[in-house]
C-alpha cells in the first residue's frame, strides 16, 4: 500500500565513519506519519534519537534507507518541515522578536509582514512584553517558548520537537506539556516529538514508537487512544506506561 | 499588609539614592588610588628615598606638561604637535589592521579551504616580534609614516586574526543547524549566525591590540621621526631631560586609556546581549 500524502521513512539507516572505526546510531527504522497527529518518538537518553530528526529534517545525511515525502523522496531541507531543538538553540544576540521572526527573515518575508506573523506566535506561547528582551534575561521556559514560536512562525506542516523540555525543571515541565496541547489543538498541525520520559510520551502521544537503545531501532509501537487532557495517576494510562517502561532499555 | 504605590516609590527613590552613593564611593576610592600613587611618587623623589637620580617630581612633570603644549623644545615640536603624529601613525596601522585582520580571521574561521591556505604563512610569520620587522620594513616601505604605521598594522593585525578565528570557530553547532533548518545556506549563516557569535571575541582582540599598538608606538618611533610622542621620548633621553621623557610617558598612558574607555564604550553597544542587567 502506497500512501502519497504524509511522511514514510522506509528504512532509515546512519552510520558514522571516523579514523578510530564506525559507530551506527540508527538502524533500519520505519514509520507512516499520519497528518494531524502527535507521534511520539520514545528512547532512552542518547539513542541515536536526535540523530534520526536531523535526518528527517534534513540536516544530517543518511547512509541507509529513504525518507518519502508526499510521495516523493525528500533530500535536504524542506520549508514544510520545522524543528524545535533542545536547547540554547536561540541566537543569543537576537532579541525575543528577532529571533522569532528569524524563519521569516531567511525566506525574505517584508518587515512588517514578518512582524506581524512574528507577534501572533509571540502572544500564542504567552510571551506578549518580551519581545525586546534578551534570551540571557529569560528563564529556561521562556526561551522554549520562544524556540516553540520560532518553529511556528517557519508555519510548518510538520513539526518536529527534539526533547524541548529536557531542561525545565518538573512543575515548568507540566505546565509546558499542557501548553504544547493547547498550541496544537489551536495550530493542528502534524508534530513528531521526542522524549525520553515516558510519563510526557503517554500525556502527549496519539501513538508512541518504542526506540531501543543505541543503535536506535523501532522495538514497539503503542497507539495510545486515552482522550485527552489525560490524567497521569489514572488507572489505565498507569497501565499503558507500565507496559512501555518494562520494554524500555534502560540508559546509563 | 500589602504593598502601596507610594511605598513602592519611596523605596524605589531610596534604591536610586544608595545606587548613586556606591558610584560616588568608588568614584572617589578611584581618585584617592591615582592621588596616593602621585604622593608616593613625590615623597621618593623629594627624599630620596630610592637611589634614583634625575627622576622628576610628578609636579615638575605636571609643569614640562604644561609648558610643553606652547614650548617646542628640545625636540622641535608642541606636544600636541607630537600626539597629532603619533595618533595619526598609531590609528593609521591599527584600523588598517583591524579592518583588514578581523575578516581575515573569520572567514580561515569558518571556510577550511581559506584556512589551510592561509594559516602556514600567518603561522610562520606569527611568531616573529613586531619590533623585529623594522630593518625589513625600512628596506622596503622606507623611513616615513607608512613604515611606522606599518609595524603598527603588524602588531595589531596577528592579535585580530586569532581572537576572531578563534571566536568564530566557538559558534554552536546548534545555532549553525538552526539557520539551516530555516533554509539558510552557509554563507548566510557565517553571517548571520557566525560573525554575531564571534563578536565577543573579535573585541578582545581589538582590546589586547590597541595595548600592543601603542606599545610599540615608541619602537616605532625609532624609525628616523621627526615628531611624534616615541620621538619626543628619545630626545628627551638624548639630551638628559627626564622630566621630558617622564612627560611622554604620562601622555601615552593617558591617551591609551581614553581610547580603551572609548572602546569600552563602543563594545558595550554592540554587545548589548551579551551583558546582564
Amino acid at each position: 500500500m502506497e500512501q502519497l500524502n504524509g511522511l514514510v521513512v522506509e528504512n532509515l539507516s546512519k552510520t558514522f565513519y571516523s579514523s578510530e572505526g564506525y559507530f551506527t546510531a540508527v538502524e533500519d527504522v520505519s514509520f507512516t506519519l499520519n497528518d494531524g497527529e502527535f507521534l511520539v518518538i520514545l528512547g532512552p537518553g542518547r539513542s541515536g534519537k536526535t540523530v534520526l530528526l536531523n535526518m528527517i529534517v534534513g540536516i544530517e545525511e543518511k547512509t541507509g534507507g529513504r525518507i518519502l515525502y508526499n510521495g516523493k523522496e525528500k533530500t535536504g531541507i524542506h520549508p514544510d518541515f520545522g524543528m524545535v531543538f533542545q536547547s540554547l538553540s536561540l541566537m543569543p544576540f537576537k532579541t525575543v522578536m528577532e529571533n522569532v521572526e528569524l524563519p521569516l527573515k531567511l525566506r525574505g518575508v517584508s518587515k512588517k509582514e514578518r512582524r506581524k506573523t512574528a507577534q501572533h506566535y509571540i502572544e500564542l506561547v504567552g510571551l506578549n512584553g518580551f519581545e525586546k528582551s534578551y534570551p540571557h534575561e529569560l528563564s529556561g521556559g521562556m526561551k522554549q517558548r520562544v524556540g516553540i514560536a520560532r518553529a511556528y512562525t517557519a508555519n510548518p506542516k510538520v513539526l518536529i520537537m527534539d526533547e524541548p523540555f529536557g531542561q525545565l525543571d518538573a512543575q515548568t515541565r507540566y505546565a509546558m506539556q499542557n501548553e504544547i496541547l493547547r498550541i496544537w489543538e489551536a495550530e493542528r498541525r502534524t508534530v513528531i516529538f521526542v522524549t525520553n520520559n515516558i510519563e510526557e510520551a503517554c500525556y502527549l502521544g496519539d501513538r508512541i514508537i518504542l526506540l531501543s537503545d543505541c543503535p536506535a531501532k523501532v522495538k514497539a509501537v503503542y497507539p495510545i487512544d486515552l482522550p485527552r487532557p489525560r490524567n497521569m495517576v489514572a488507572q489505565e494510562f498507569l497501565r499503558i506506561r507500565t507496559t512501555i517502561s518494562d520494554n524500555t532499555d534502560l540508559a546509563i | 499588609m500589602s504593598l502601596n504605590e507610594k511605598d513602592l516609590k519611596k523605596g524605589l527613590a531610596e534604591f536610586k539614592e544608595n545606587k548613586r552613593k556606591e558610584t560616588l564611593k568608588y568614584v572617589f576610592l578611584s581618585f584617592i588610588g591615582i592621588a596616593i600613587f602621585l604622593i608616593v611618587w613625590k615623597l621618593i623623589v623629594d627624599f630620596k628615598l630610592l637611589n634614583v637620580r634625575n627622576l622628576p617630581a610628578p609636579d615638575s612633570v605636571l609643569s614640562t606638561l604644561i609648558t610643553k603644549v606652547s614650548s617646542k623644545n628640545p625636540d622641535g615640536n608642541t606636544l600636541g604637535a607630537n600626539i597629532l603624529a603619533s595618533l595619526q601613525v598609531s590609528m593609521s596601522g591599527f584600523l588598517l589592521a583591524v579592518v583588514i585582520g578581523i575578516p581575515l580571521g573569520l572567514f580561515m574561521g569558518w571556510f577550511t579551504p581559506i584556512d589551510k591556505f592561509v594559516s602556514p604563512v600567518f603561522e610562520l610569520l606569527r611568531p616573529v616580534p613586531p619590533i623585529a620587522w623594522i630593518p625589513v620594513v625600512v628596506v622596503f616601505v622606507g623611513i616615513d609614516l607608512k613604515a611606522k604605521a606599518t609595524i603598527i598594522f603588524l602588531s595589531v593585525f596577528v592579535p585580530c586574526v586569532i581572537n576572531s578565528y578563534a571566536g568564530i570557530k566557538l559558534t554552536k553547532r546548534t545555532l549553525i543547524n538552526v539557520a539551516k533548518t530555516f533554509g539558510a545556506g552557509n554563507f548566510e549563516t557565517f553571517i548571520k549566525v557566525g560573525i554575531p557569535s564571534a563578536m565577543p571575541m573579535v573585541f578582545t582582540g581589538v582590546r589586547n591590540a590597541l595595548g600592543g599598538a601603542w606599545s610599540t608606538l615608541v619602537a616605532a618611533e625609532m624609525l628616523a621621526a621627526k615628531a611624534g610622542l616615541g620621538y619626543m621620548l628619545q630626545v628627551g633621553r638624548n639630551v638628559g631631560r627626564a622630566d621630558v621623557v617622564v612627560a611622554g610617558m604620562a601622555t601615552i598612558g593617558v591617551l591609551g586609556a581614553l581610547m580603551a574607555l572609548i572602546l569600552n564604550l563602543i563594545e558595550k553597544r554592540i554587545l548589548k546581549w551579551k551583558l546582564d542587567s
